[in-house]
């Protein structure tokens, strides 16, 4: 006999998320930090879903005036949508990693910012 | 932008009758992985090197007198930039949330797929189990690719889950780049031989490690006439990987479940004997032992054909260090070690005549309907297609 579950017995949306065996990397030193960026980006990630579906559904109703649900789950954009639907992923994720670029920017600009006190104390000073 | 620089929609993913059902959010889930992939190798990445250059090298060079001269100086210095930092959160993020993707898809339609896979696998001589075979440790040790439960674990009986999850999930991870089926390296493997050696006609094939058998399902259909065995160690890689060929149509291929250390065949018995990105998932154990029984079991004037990801001699640290990511932080112990190895030597070592020893540059061959242009560009350290091919003639 088997000492597996029977496949009904499972609990696909649990197993899912199952832990891979190894040790976790942390790549901040604040382990928080990590922690909010994963759920933040799973938050990305269903954002992107959602509005891919809404795209879906939008091209099915303006191409048949009606749309239904197994429709909506069989929906394959052709080529030119394909192409926009990327497109827009791609926009997407540089919007939701806007402080990564800007951060990259300053680091290649490789100017010194002063903090904006220095510049209030400065336009203050500075009659 | 260029149509050629967007990776192809998952919905053209290579479909057959074990493959599982999708629906349009799990589309749109792996759509959003490939595209994030896409966007830390070819925006970021290009990124975490200038911050090497501008950063982190000058404090370096400033506290040590000199340039970081191993991966390993690079890497420890590099753990506290940044933007390294959030490079690397987000790629693991990125390998984790493909699993979630692809296992939360597969499980909750696994009874129908296990039932599928029972159907196609039924009697057939052509896939044999044998539950005595033991998972070696460095398959065990911990779950490569992050992958819950590694190759081996069955979560039921007759599981294909793993399987399941492992196919559907490499044409996100690698942004299309192996082609609809992910076969882009049997499909090299195949087409190299044809070009440089039209002459050599297989008549048995080994593929060593065949996970779900993708890359040895284009060599058993180059050579229709050969007789091809597939084995892995795992149990639901080889019942997927079965009902995947059968469903193809690929009859000439038997999987079976063996470790490759020590296989049962005659000395000379195989004409031709593959790998693909297989020997950097083994150990500094059991990859000489390997090597020595494939030179064993090779027939004279037989061939020993491996497809890996490039080795480090010559690289400049700082591009070793990037490739050596996964090794760290991708649950790949091997592939570290194994990119440093002197794969001539080894070669030799095992068995096989310096002189017969080569080495060259395969890229992927892709389905050019769905994915235009060869895939030479955007590099990403450890999962594009662009790999060293290192073998031996026996």
């Amino acid at each position: 006999m088997s000492a597996l579950p029977e496949i009904d017995d499972l609990d696909p949306i649990t197993l899912a998320g199952t832990r891979p065996k190894g040790k976790r990397p942390y790549f901040f030193q604040d382990p928080d930090v990590e922690r909010v960026l994963s759920i933040a980006m799973v938050i990305a990630m269903e954002h992107a879903v959602t509005r891919q579906r809404l795209d879906a559904l939008e091209r099915l109703i303006e191409s048949k005036g009606v749309a239904t649900r197994a429709e909506l789950d069989q929906f394959q954009p052709d080529a030119d949508a394909e192409a926009e639907r990327t497109t827009w992923m791609q926009a997407y994720i540089a919007r939701v990693l806007r402080i990564v670029q800007q951060e990259t920017e300053a680091l290649e600009s490789g100017t010194k910012e002063p903090p904006l006190a220095d510049l209030i104390a400065q336009m203050r000073d500075d009659h | 932008m260029s149509q050629q620089a967007l990776p192809p929609s998952w919905q053209h993913v290579g479909r057959h009758d074990v493959f599982p059902q999708s629906g349009h959010d799990d589309t749109a889930r792996f759509d959003f992985l490939a595209n994030m992939n896409g966007y830390l190798s070819t925006k970021l990445s290009p990124k975490v090197r200038v911050a090497y250059e501008k950063r982190v090298k000058p404090a370096f060079e400033q506290a040590q007198g000199r340039a970081p001269e191993t991966r390993h100086e690079v890497r420890k210095a590099m753990v506290g930039d940044p933007i390294y930092q959030t490079w690397s959160a987000l790629r693991r993020n990125t390998m984790e949330m493909r699993q979630q993707a692809g296992r939360g898809m597969v499980l909750r339609q696994l009874a129908p797929l296990v039932d599928k896979a029972r159907e196609l696998n039924e009697g057939a001589e052509t896939l044999q189990l044998d539950p005595a075979v033991k998972v070696p440790r460095h398959v065990s040790a911990v779950d490569i690719h992050c992958m819950p439960g590694g190759y081996h674990t069955e979560l039921v009986d007759d599981d294909i889950s793993a399987g399941a999850n492992y196919d559907a999930g490499i044409f996100a991870t690698t942004g299309g780049m192996l082609g609809r089926y992910n076969d882009g390296g049997g499909q090299a493997l195949a087409q190299w031989l044809k070009k440089e050696h039209p002459d050599f006609k297989p008549r048995r094939i080994l593929d060593l490690g065949c996970t779900v058998g993708h890359n040895v399902v284009p060599l058993a259909q180059a050579f229709p006439d050969a007789e091809v065995i597939a084995v892995d160690v795992a149990a639901p890689m080889l019942r997927y990987a079965h009902a995947r060929a059968q469903s193809m149509g690929v009859k000439n291929l038997t999987f079976r479940q063996a470790d490759a250390e020590s296989l049962d065949y005659p000395d000379g018995h195989f004409d031709l004997i593959s790998t693909a990105m297989f020997w950097h998932e083994s150990s500094a154990k059991s990859m000489p032992r390997t090597l020595k029984e494939v030179h064993r079991l090779l027939a004279d004037g037989g061939l020993s054909a491996n497809l890996e990801q490039p080795q480090y001699h010559g690289m400049d640290p700082y591009e070793a260090f990037v490739r050596d990511w996964d090794a760290y932080n991708n649950n790949e112990p091997f592939w570290s070690v194994m990119h440093e190895y002197d794969l001539r030597k080894m070669m030799v070592a095992a068995g096989f005549d310096d002189s017969k020893y080569f080495e060259t540059t395969v890229a992927g061959v892709v389905d050019r309907s769905i994915f235009p242009e060869a895939s030479n560009d955007g590099e990403d350290y450890g999962r594009a297609a662009l790999w060293t091919m290192f073998g031996a003639w026996k």
